[in-house]
């Protein structure tokens, strides 16, 4: 089972969290702060791996990725397998690509329902459902359509939005 | 009032606004997010509901990012859950995904709200509870929605149906009686021509398995197929995690799934699949030696492979077969040692536990010497990785791998002056551990705690502290084995001993207070034999020293700045050659009488007196005693020292005087051996009469608040403190017996009357009667009868009648039969399969199908593992499961359940008659079945399996439609 998603950028700063049992919110940031402390001191090049018993307790691994400026971690269990949760990070980041042409740190920072959407699609409450990003492209079309559409009978604030954001 | 809501969405930040906004704050942003959130609190109770959504949606993002606690707004969540439009319900639920837990008191109201959602036309609304209902469902949550979730299990929608297989696995947990009405229908999924259903489903298996893999077995048939058919890797990995579970379970079952396994394992292109084969053949499949061998080939790929992911899991997957084998560690060496080298700590740590798990008794002198001459040259963290892990290997067992001692105790005084060394602590408890367990290692052990006490240098270094602790503990305690005693006690003595903490300096001069005892003695002892020869100048002291040449230098010219003595240099550096003389005469090394002239002994206690009478205004109560202690004996001493100089010819009747009897006495109280002493050595101790172990002490300590804790620690060890405390604790039972509680107290203080000092000194009575604590002590078995409750808890009883075994050609370790581990409580009970009751449940859905006398023919491994595992549980396992096992043993089970309701009655009559129709039905499919190959013949099972199922269904719960019919 997954535990946790955790993207953040080469300062330390969370970009996406996403925890699959209860942390309490300080937890999940102390968390946060610990993964980072250990990834920024790993060199490029090396193994994606870290020794996570010591913050998520017992039969916890965690993977992570680096590209560009962020940083892609998965918090797991051993009923995972830690090559089969690399190529999942990089399922997210190739379908958060189709998403947004060129992901880059501030689509992530603005897009926070659709990001959460896209990895609510791939992971469902710590497993992996979908592994294929043209079908979770599809699913959050769909739901992106759905949305706008259940917004556009809010005629006014819609076209006031609008206006205001000219 | 709608005016007020329209002007409040108008100037509404939305979430964009909320990110700009942030980003622009280079500097106090915490007071922006304080801004942000009261401006959301004041927006969150609008009546607009999209004013509400978008706070809440701001909020979301602040507790995701931020990390704010948002549990406040638990009840908003739960008004937009319910709401038509679906961009304010998806906030609505992200939100309670976000924050709800077990506790949540609004968890209650959600309940009708998923339900409704649940069972929507709309794939994404059921899709939006799914996701929620796997973060948040509660017991309660589970139970009521049980029949919804079990609808959506075969829905028509994949997209649906895969989010309720997965939102199983919580509801299971949390409910496990649901597994009675979903689990059939969860299995029928397994079968699915849907890749993405398969995944989802075998995804919930191997977690379920992974908690109880014995309640699965019954369904390897079906993970053998979907591991023979499926082409996925996802699902492939998962089937292959279920299996590593299931096979050490049912040998026949290893022995079906070894050839599929190594034939994806060639096949297989992707790595994460042939690496999980190779983890599970050497994880679970270690009697398959094809197997074995093919992974072993496996990891060999994976060791010298670019990718250091690759060589990371190779050196992991290689951990996992030293266990078993070894020859699989020993063929990749070169390829583990060279990792040493890499630039991965990650690596580095793995092949360093590797190359632990090599070593042996015959080679652990040549991996030990390299990996210390390579902690030298590596970063302070690994190089204590490896310190670590050498002393951890070499002390495993009480030094099981150990031959050579006298090679040990110098790694390990080699290892003490390593620059980073931060293992000072366990390096300290060896040298001790050895010096007592190791008769024959003492001579080397005294040596190397020599060199280090000599030299000035180390001293300066605070984490040496400890090992010095043990050198001079060790120079002190094994004396009679000290080449050169003098400098020995100049070591002991130098100024700088002054850098040292004073729990530290007391043992090092409590230690110069044997060596000097032992000095007197020989002294003495000459005298005695005649042996005196006045000044004589060139003493084989110095012969008898082997100093490396370095550390000589040092010494020496360290000692002449403080010694007034006639000390000859050339004495202390001693050659090589001159060792071996003196390890000869390692016995009889007591017999060095000639070199301790009358005059050094004046000079040395003279010496003495100098450099600890100081020490008497110390202000540590440890070095004062002590310092105290050594200088009244001193004092005494040299009295009659100067008094026998001046009458030096008659030296006959020197023996009798009363210096000499205190001085043979202090001798032999220093001469008696201690030996280790075992962790359990208190439970030998009898309980006496009266004292009650296993009273509950809870009352006493609200009683006791207001005592000071000194009673806590006058109860084990006496001392100054014996006296008051034991008055306050009589104050204690005056309060007591005021309050009534008259039993606990009484007992408590009688048994510190009695035994206040009891427990240590009766461990040294044995000691000094026994050089060691006996290992099959007849008496303490003959305490096990009063003690028995002790011995219980400790599990020595047990231990104790084994006899050491200490045939290896090599040095006698001491070893205690008990207790020189701890004891694991692991071992003590052999844990019992968890029995919960989702184990039970899954059992009850599959025994019911499979426990018959008929499937016991068709799939002979189910059938026996699942009754072993019946009968071992059938205390445990609630009603229903023990009528189905009746029923499969014998006719007429109901008569033996009169406590069981009517309900249950009727429930039995049913299955009884189903259990025959079955019996029938399933010998027509078995004498088909044999003839075909038995992946088919599960097929014919489940086939059955399926007819059965709604019936099964609906006798149980009636309440849920039947779907299937």
């Amino acid at each position: 089972m997954i535990r946790a998603v955790l993207v953040m950028n080469t300062q330390g700063r969370p970009r996406i969290t996403k925890f699959y049992e209860f942390w309490p919110v300080e937890k999940q940031h102390e968390a946060i702060r610990n993964v980072f402390s250990v990834l920024c001191s790993r060199a490029e090049h090396v193994s994606n791996f870290v020794d996570a018993e010591s913050i998520f307790g017992p039969d916890s691994r965690l993977v992570y990725k680096h590209f560009a400026t962020l940083y892609f971690v998965l918090i797991f269990d051993s009923s995972e397998n830690e090559l089969a949760m690399l190529d999942l990070i990089q399922v997210f980041v190739e379908t958060l690509d189709k998403c947004f042409r060129n992901v880059c740190e501030l689509d992530i920072v603005f897009n926070y329902s659709k990001i959460h959407a896209i990895l609510d699609e791939i992971i469902f409450g710590g497993q992996v459902l979908e592994t294929s990003s043209t079908e979770v492209m599809k699913a959050v079309e769909e739901i992106t359509k759905l949305e706008a559409a259940s917004n556009a009978i809010n005629l006014v604030s819609k076209s006031v939005s609008n206006w205001r954001s000219r | 009032m709608a005016g007020s809501s329209i002007m409040e969405n108008l100037f509404q930040r939305t979430l964009e606004d909320l990110i700009k906004g942030m980003r622009l704050q280079l500097i106090g942003e915490s007071a922006f997010i304080s801004k942000a959130v009261e401006e959301i609190r004041r927006e969150i109770k609008s009546t607009d509901p999209h004013t509400k959504s978008t706070a809440l949606h701001k909020l979301c993002y602040l507790s995701a990012i931020h990390g704010l606690d948002i549990s406040w707004a638990a009840f908003h969540a739960v008004e937009l859950m319910s709401s038509s439009r679906f961009s304010h319900k998806s906030v609505g639920y992200h939100a309670a995904a976000l924050s709800f837990h077990d506790a949540t008191p609004v968890l209650l109201l959600t309940t009708n709200q998923l339900r409704k959602d649940l069972s929507s036309p709309n794939p994404f609304e059921a899709s939006l509870a799914l996701q929620t209902l796997s973060r948040i469902a509660t017991v309660d949550l589970a139970r009521d929605l049980t029949p919804e979730v079990f609808s959506l299990l075969s829905s028509g929608r994949v997209f649906v149906r895969k989010k309720a297989i997965a939102v199983v696995l919580r509801v299971f947990d949390k409910y496990p009686d649901a597994v009675r009405v979903c689990f059939k229908r969860l299995v029928e999924n397994l079968e699915s021509s849907d890749p993405q259903i398969v995944s989802a489903v075998v995804g919930v298996f191997c977690e379920l398995a992974s908690r109880d893999p014995r309640s699965y077995l019954p369904l390897a048939p079906e993970f053998y197929r979907v591991l023979v058919d499926c082409k996925n890797n996802w699902v492939l990995i998962k089937v292959l995690k279920i299996f590593a579970k299931l096979a050490p379970l049912e040998p026949r079952l290893a022995k079906r799934i070894v050839e599929p396994i190594c034939e994806i394992m060639r096949a297989t292109g992707a790595k994460s699949v042939m690496f999980e084969c190779v983890r599970t053949v050497l994880t679970s499949l270690g009697d398959h030696d094809s197997g074995i061998k093919l992974a072993v080939s496996k990891v060999k790929e994976l060791l010298v492979d670019e990718d250091p992911n690759l060589r990371y899991l190779g050196l992991q997957a290689l951990s996992v077969a030293s266990e078993k084998h070894l020859w699989a560690v020993l063929e990749n060496k070169e390829s583990v040692i060279k990792s040493l080298s890499d630039e991965d700590s990650n690596i580095r740590v793995e092949s360093l536990r590797l190359v632990m798990a090599m070593v042996s008794e015959s080679n652990v002198t040549e991996i030990s010497g390299v990996l210390v001459n390579y902690a030298l040259k590596s970063d302070p963290e690994f190089c204590n990785e490896i310190l670590g892990s050498v002393l951890t290997t070499c002390s495993r067992n009480v030094y099981e791998i150990v031959v050579d001692f006298d090679w040990y105790v110098s790694l390990l005084g080699e290892m003490a002056r390593i620059p980073n060394c931060q293992e000072s602590e366990e390096i300290e408890r060896q040298l001790i551990d050895i010096g007592m367990r190791v008769k024959d290692a003492r001579l080397q052990l005294v040596r190397v705690a020599r060199d280090l006490l000599i030299d000035p240098a180390l001293l300066g270094n605070a984490c040496l502290h400890r090992i010095l602790c043990a050198a001079a503990w060790v120079a002190g305690e094994y004396i009679d084995f000290a080449g050169n005693l003098f400098e020995i006690i100049d070591a002991l003595l130098q100024p700088r001993t002054n850098l040292l903490p004073p729990s530290i300096r007391a043992v090092y001069i409590h230690s110069a207070l044997k060596v000097l005892v032992f000095c007197l003695d020989c002294y003495l002892m000459q005298n005695e034999d005649g042996n005196l020869v006045v000044g004589q100048s060139d003493p084989f002291i110095g012969k008898r020293c082997s100093v490396a040449p370095e550390s000589a230098t040092c010494q020496s010219s360290n000692l002449e700045q403080h010694d007034d003595l006639t000390f000859d240099p050339r004495n202390t550096t001693g050659s090589p050659e001159d060792l071996s003389v003196f390890e000869n005469n390692a016995d009889t090394a007591v017999t060095q009488g000639p070199a301790i002239t009358h005059e050094y002994m004046l000079g040395l206690v003279d010496r003495i007196e100098l450099v600890l009478a100081p020490l008497t205004a110390n202000q540590d109560v440890e070095v004062l005693d002590r310092a105290s202690n050594i200088l009244a004996f001193v004092r005494l001493v040299k009295a009659e020292l100067i008094d026998n100089a001046s009458q030096k010819a008659n030296t006959a009747d020197k023996k009798d005087t009363q210096v000499s009897a205190i001085i043979t006495l202090m001798r032999d109280a220093f001469v008696t051996d201690l030996g280790p002493v075992s962790v359990s050595a208190q439970g030998r101790v009898a309980v006496p009469d009266g004292l009650d172990l296993k009273e509950n002490l809870d009352d006493l300590s609200a009683l006791c608040g207001d005592i000071e804790l000194p009673s806590s620690s006058s109860f084990g060890i006496g001392g100054p403190q014996f006296g008051t405390s034991s008055d306050a604790t009589s104050t204690g039972l005056l309060k007591n017996e005021e309050s009534g509680l008259v039993n606990e107290s009484t007992s408590l203080l009688e048994h510190r009357k009695r035994h206040g000092l009891y427990y240590l000194p009766s461990e040294k009575n044995e000691i000094s009667q026994y050089d060691y604590p006996p290992a099959n002590d007849p008496r303490s078995n003959s305490n096990s009868d009063e003690a028995a409750e002790l011995a219980k808890l400790t599990e020595q009883s047990l231990v104790l009648k084994k006899k050491p075994n200490q045939t290896k050609p090599r040095p006698v370790v001491v070893k205690l039969d008990d207790g020189d581990v701890v004891p694991l409580p692991i071992s003590y009970k052999r844990p019992e399969p968890r029995d919960d009751s989702l184990s039970g449940a899954i059992k009850d859905i599959l025994l019911g199908s499979t426990t018959k006398p008929s499937s016991s023919q068709s799939n002979p491994s189910d059938k026996s593992s699942s009754k072993r595992k019946e009968k071992k549980k059938q205390v445990a396992a609630d009603i229903p499961s023990q009528i189905k096992e009746n029923l499969g043993d014998a006719e007429g089970p109901g008569l033996e359940n009169p406590g069981s309701s009517s309900k249950d009655h009727d429930y039995v009559k049913e299955r009884r008659e189903r259990g025959k129709e079955k019996i029938v039905e399933g010998e027509g499919h078995d004498q088909k079945a044999r003839k075909k190959k038995s992946s088919h013949r599960h097929g014919k099972h489940k086939t059955r399996q399926k007819a059965n199922s709604p019936l099964n269904v609906v006798s149980q719960t009636p309440e849920i439609p039947d779907f299937l019919l």
